[in-house]
Formats: C-alpha cells, sequence, structure tokens
C-alpha cells in the first residue's frame, strides 16, 4: 500500500476539465517530482489533495483513509502539508505566529483558551535553528523578511508538525542559487527521515537532482510516469510540450 | 537568505515594540492630548470634571460600537449598518419592557440579541451569498432603521424599567455606569482580539484570507461571528444609548458608523485589515468625544460637526497612507 493513492480524480470548472482522471501514487519516503507546463492541471490536483478544492469524482487515500470530505484543516490534521508557491503567510504577523497558523499553543485561564505566545516563540526558535534558517528573531515581522527568508518560514511551519508527505509548490522559483541548494538538501533530509514530498517544479534540474521518481501532466492527465534513472530531460520535455503520445 | 538590514531593524524598534504591548499608535496619543489642550485653551469650560463627564459618557456608545467596528475592520470588512443595529435593538428592548412590561432582563437579552440577530445577517449575506460586505451592511443599514421606524410608527417610545435606566444614567462611586460598561467590554475584547485564535484569525483573515484559509482556518464561520459580534455589540450600545435617554428612539444613532468608523482608523486598526487595536480604538472614540464635545462648548453648529468628522475620517486614512508608504521605502 502506498502513502497516498489517487485513483482517477477528476475536477471540472463549469465546462473545463482541470483534472481528467489522475491516477498515481506516493511511497512513503519517496521523492516524486511532479511537472507540466502552465495549466497542466498541477496546482489543482494539489489543491484537490489539500482540500481547498473538492473533486467531482475519484479517490484520494491517505494511509489507506479516503480524503474525501476534509478540509484543509482536517488534511494538515492527517499529516499532509503545503507549501505554497506564494507562501501562504500572514505578512504583518511575526515569524513564530506564522509558523503555529492554524495549531496555535494555547493554555486556559478560568476555561478561556489563551494563545501561549511565549511558548510558541521558544519553539518556532528550535525550529528555526534546526532548520539553519537564517532568520534573526522570530518576532520579526513576516512580511520585512526578504524572500528566502520568507520561504524558510514556510517550511518550518510545514515541518514542525511531523508531516508523513510534504507538498511543495515551486519552492526554488524565486531564491537564489545558495538557497535553491539548501532547499533540495533539505528534501534530502526528508527522504531520510521517512517522510514522503511530491515536489513541482518547472526547473527540471532541480527535479532531476532530488526526485526518484517523475510524472507528468499534460491536459489534467497524467502522460508519463518514470522513475528518474530510467527517464531522460529529453523525454521528459517531449512529455511537457506533447512531442510525445502516450 | 540573505543577512537582515540591522538599522531597519532598530529603527522600528521603539515605536513598532510599543505597539506590539497594545497594538495602538503612540501618535493616537499625542493627538487626543494636543485636542484636550486646544479645547482647554479655546473654551473656560472645557477643563471641569462635570465636562470630562460628559466627554467619557458621550464616548462609551461610540467606543462600543466602535469596538465591533474594530473587530470587523481587521478582518478588512466593514459594518455600515451599526447606527441602525443601534436604534433597532433599543427600539427591541423598550417595546418588550415599556409595552408589554416584561421584566427588565429580558430587555437587556433584546437588545443585545437583536443586534446579535441582525449581525447573524450580515455575516450569512456576506459569506453564503459572496456580497461584498459594504453593499450587505449598506442594505441592512437601510433595513434595520426602517424596521425600527415601524415598529415604533417613528416615534420614541418612553419608560424603561428602572434597572436599564440606571445603566444609562447610574454613577456608582460617581462613575457613570456607560463608562464602567465601555470599560467592561474594552477590556474583554483586548483579550479576544491579542490573546485569543477568535481575534488573531480575524486579524489574518484581514491580512491573507488565502493563507487563513490554507492553514485550516474556517474563514466563512469566522467572518459570520464576526459580524454578529459587531451586532451584539451595537445591542449593547443602543442599550447604553436606550437606558440614558430612557426611550427608545427610531431615529437614534443615526450616522454613527461614521464616527464609529473614524474612531477605529484613528486608533490604528488598519482600514484594509490585518491589524486591530481595542485600545487605540477606545482612544480614537475620546478623540472623537474630545472633538464634539469641544465643538459642543464653542458654539459650533452640529452641522458643522458632521463635517468636521468627516474630515477627521479622510485625513486619518490620509496619513495613514502616506506613512505606510514611507515604511514600504525604507
Amino acid at each position: 500500500m502506498s502513502l497516498l493513492e489517487l485513483e482517477d480524480v477528476r475536477k471540472n470548472f463549469g465546462s473545463i476539465e482541470a483534472l481528467r482522471g489522475v491516477t498515481f501514487s506516493v511511497e512513503a519516503g519517496s521523492v516524486v517530482g511532479l511537472v507540466g507546463d502552465n495549466g497542466a492541471g498541477k496546482s489543482t490536483l494539489m489543491k484537490a489533495i489539500t482540500g481547498v478544492y473538492r473533486p467531482n469524482s475519484g479517490s484520494i487515500r491517505f494511509n489507506g483513509a479516503l480524503l474525501a470530505d476534509r478540509d484543509p484543516r482536517g488534511i494538515r490534521e492527517a499529516g499532509i502539508e503545503m507549501i505554497y508557491q506564494d507562501l501562504a503567510l500572514a505578512k504583518m504577523r511575526d515569524v513564530a505566529t506564522n509558523i503555529f497558523l492554524g495549531r496555535e499553543l494555547t493554555y486556559n485561564v478560568l476555561g478561556l483558551r489563551l494563545i501561549d505566545y511565549k511558548r510558541m516563540r521558544v519553539e518556532a526558535e528550535a525550529m528555526i535553528a534546526k532548520l539553519g534558517a537564517r532568520v534573526k528573531s522570530v518576532t520579526q515581522i513576516a512580511g520585512q523578511l526578504s524572500g528566502g527568508q520568507q520561504q524558510s518560514v514556510a517550511i518550518a511551519r510545514a515541518l514542525t508538525f511531523n508531516p508523513k508527505l510534504v507538498i511543495m509548490d515551486e519552492p526554488t522559483a524565486a531564491l537564489a542559487v545558495r538557497e535553491i541548494e539548501h532547499v533540495l538538501e533539505l528534501i534530502r533530509t526528508l527522504r531520510a527521515q521517512g517522510i514522503a514530498v511530491i515536489l513541482i517544479s518547472h526547473r527540471l534540474t532541480d527535479v532531476f537532482a532530488v526526485c526518484d521518481r517523475i510524472v507528468v501532466l499534460r491536459q489534467g492527465a497524467v502522460i508519463a510516469d518514470d522513475p528518474t534513472r530510467n527517464t531522460s530531460m529529453n523525454a521528459v520535455v517531449a512529455h511537457i510540450v506533447g512531442a510525445h503520445r502516450a | 537568505m540573505s543577512a537582515i538590514p540591522s538599522s531597519a531593524a532598530q529603527a522600528q524598534s521603539w515605536r513598532e515594540r510599543l505597539a506590539g504591548v497594545a497594538g495602538f499608535r503612540i501618535e493616537s496619543l499625542f493627538v487626543l492630548a494636543a485636542l484636550a489642550a486646544t479645547m482647554a485653551i479655546l473654551s473656560p469650560y472645557f477643563l471641569s470634571v462635570s465636562n470630562f463627564l460628559n466627554i467619557v459618557l458621550a464616548t462609551s456608545v461610540i467606543g462600543v460600537l466602535a469596538i465591533g467596528m474594530t473587530f470587523v475592520i481587521s478582518s478588512a470588512g466593514i459594518d455600515l449598518s451599526v447606527g441602525s443595529m443601534l436604534a433597532l435593538s433599543g427600539v427591541a428592548g423598550c417595546i418588550l419592557t415599556a409595552q408589554f412590561n416584561l421584566p427588565w432582563p429580558v430587555g437587556i437579552v433584546a437588545c443585545i440579541g437583536a443586534g446579535a440577530l441582525a449581525g447573524l445577517a450580515n455575516g450569512f449575506f456576506i459569506t453564503k451569498g459572496a456580497i461584498p460586505p459594504f453593499i450587505v451592511t449598506l442594505g441592512m443599514l437601510g433595513v434595520a432603521r426602517g424596521l425600527a421606524l415601524v415598529l415604533t410608527n417613528g416615534l420614541p417610545i418612553y419608560g424603561l424599567p428602572a434597572p436599564i435606566v440606571f445603566l444609562g444614567q447610574g454613577r456608582p462611586l460617581g462613575v457613570p455606569t456607560p463608562v464602567i460598561v465601555l470599560l467592561l467590554t474594552a477590556l474583554a475584547a483586548h483579550v479576544l482580539l491579542v490573546h485569543t485564535r477568535f481575534g488573531l484569525y480575524a486579524q489574518v483573515i484581514g491580512d491573507s484570507e488565502v493563507a487563513a484559509r490554507a492553514m485550516g482556518v474556517r474563514v466563512e464561520r469566522h467572518k459570520v461571528m464576526l459580524y454578529a459580534l459587531s451586532g451584539a455589540l451595537a445591542g449593547l450600545a443602543g442599550l447604553l444609548f436606550a437606558a440614558r435617554v430612557n426611550a427608545g428612539d427610531p431615529t437614534a444613532g443615526t450616522s454613527y458608523e461614521l464616527t464609529a468608523i473614524t474612531a477605529t482608523i484613528i486608533g490604528g486598526t488598519n482600514l484594509f485589515g490585518g491589524r486591530g487595536s481595542v485600545v487605540g480604538t477606545v482612544i480614537g472614540a475620546l478623540i472623537m468625544g474630545v472633538l464634539q464635545n469641544g465643538l459642543n462648548l464653542l458654539a459650533v453648529p452640529s452641522f458643522y460637526q458632521q463635517m468636521a468628522i468627516g474630515a477627521v475620517l479622510v485625513l486619518a486614512v490620509w496619513l495613514d497612507r502616506i506613512s505606510s508608504a514611507e515604511g514600504r521605502r525604507q
């Protein structure tokens, strides 16, 4: 049994078929690259997994259990974290609040659950230190950090609650070379810890550098799904642009 | 991941650290002090105990309205219906107690409940109907006011039970009861906004609704609760108003939304959402109170007062835009 199993997942927006029956799976502790042209359905597919969209038909199983009817909160509780391309940070809040967003630590005062900012700061600091991220202080406002630092905050948030699967949407698109290497190294570390990763990226060099398998999406369907060692950059590009017919 | 420019980090420090404690702009206190000093110079009656009590009494109704507004504006929403909900609530409480002779606690529950129901309706149409809050609450401004007029045939209903009148006119230990109600409301609201998920999520929704949703915040449900809270506080303000004048007046609170929004914005709550401050809002309400009281003492006709409040609102937002544009350039 695979960790994540998608079977014939379909999603329409009116008359537009964004996903036309997507089937693929992700093994525990493996890194799967998901590539495809703009509009191929990558983001729609990920949003179907994370509960932002509800598929019209098909099934998504995680750890053997159906994920249908779960909203983003339920999906996170199940152990799936997503790092969004736009990072989904609250830019006016500090780093610690962002890391714990949706899962604030609380304490009880007369039956009232108050947010434990102090403990959140301490634990956020530990997480940032563990990731080796260059964020000066967890009390800094997220919107005042550099792009790379904001990325680290989003990553720290995804990793703080022991996920089993982390989905990364274009995590290297806005980064400098040194920062990209840092993210790729992080993905390898996650795999070593048995955490599965779905990497969505336009940068095929990154995909080939870290992925065990590469899935190509074209016009809402999977047209190639091969182990990285059995495929090549040319073959993947050909699938993406539609030169091969599956 | 580049190092942070330390000068920028230090430049933000003292102002933002102070803002971090209570979440308000220190400038608003200067404005309040300057305004009070000006009024004290212009009018010999300004600096007296009885006038001070007048100001805080007048501030209490607007303050309670503006506290609800603070939550709504923090979430990047707006509630234009607070003045009308205030009138409807006061009328509802008066009809039940003065006309149907129901006991006074029913009147209190009716006031707050009527406001909460109207706010709930706002929230329902904003989320389920996906209609902008501006339109929905503008509609409620008309509906609630109209309903208050229909229920009373346009005439005030006089005569409230003594315990309710005490809420408006009583002075335990010399402090007017509405002021005590305002302070307790502000304290509870401050804890709610700063120290609970409810308040944090309200601000995060205003900051980035997409982020809030992605992180599992139930955005629609939360918005409904925010508008219901604003309605309930408008109901409380309606209770205070009715209790003070000992009547349910269907024309009460006309154009109070203007004053409440102005007080909220002057207090440092971001008009475009993401950041709110109850402490700032109370200071903002005091500024409005001092302004109106001072203009009254100087015998400025009330028509000009409306002009002054409107001008202050636009000026406050303008100054905020200028200072935030400078902040971005750093």
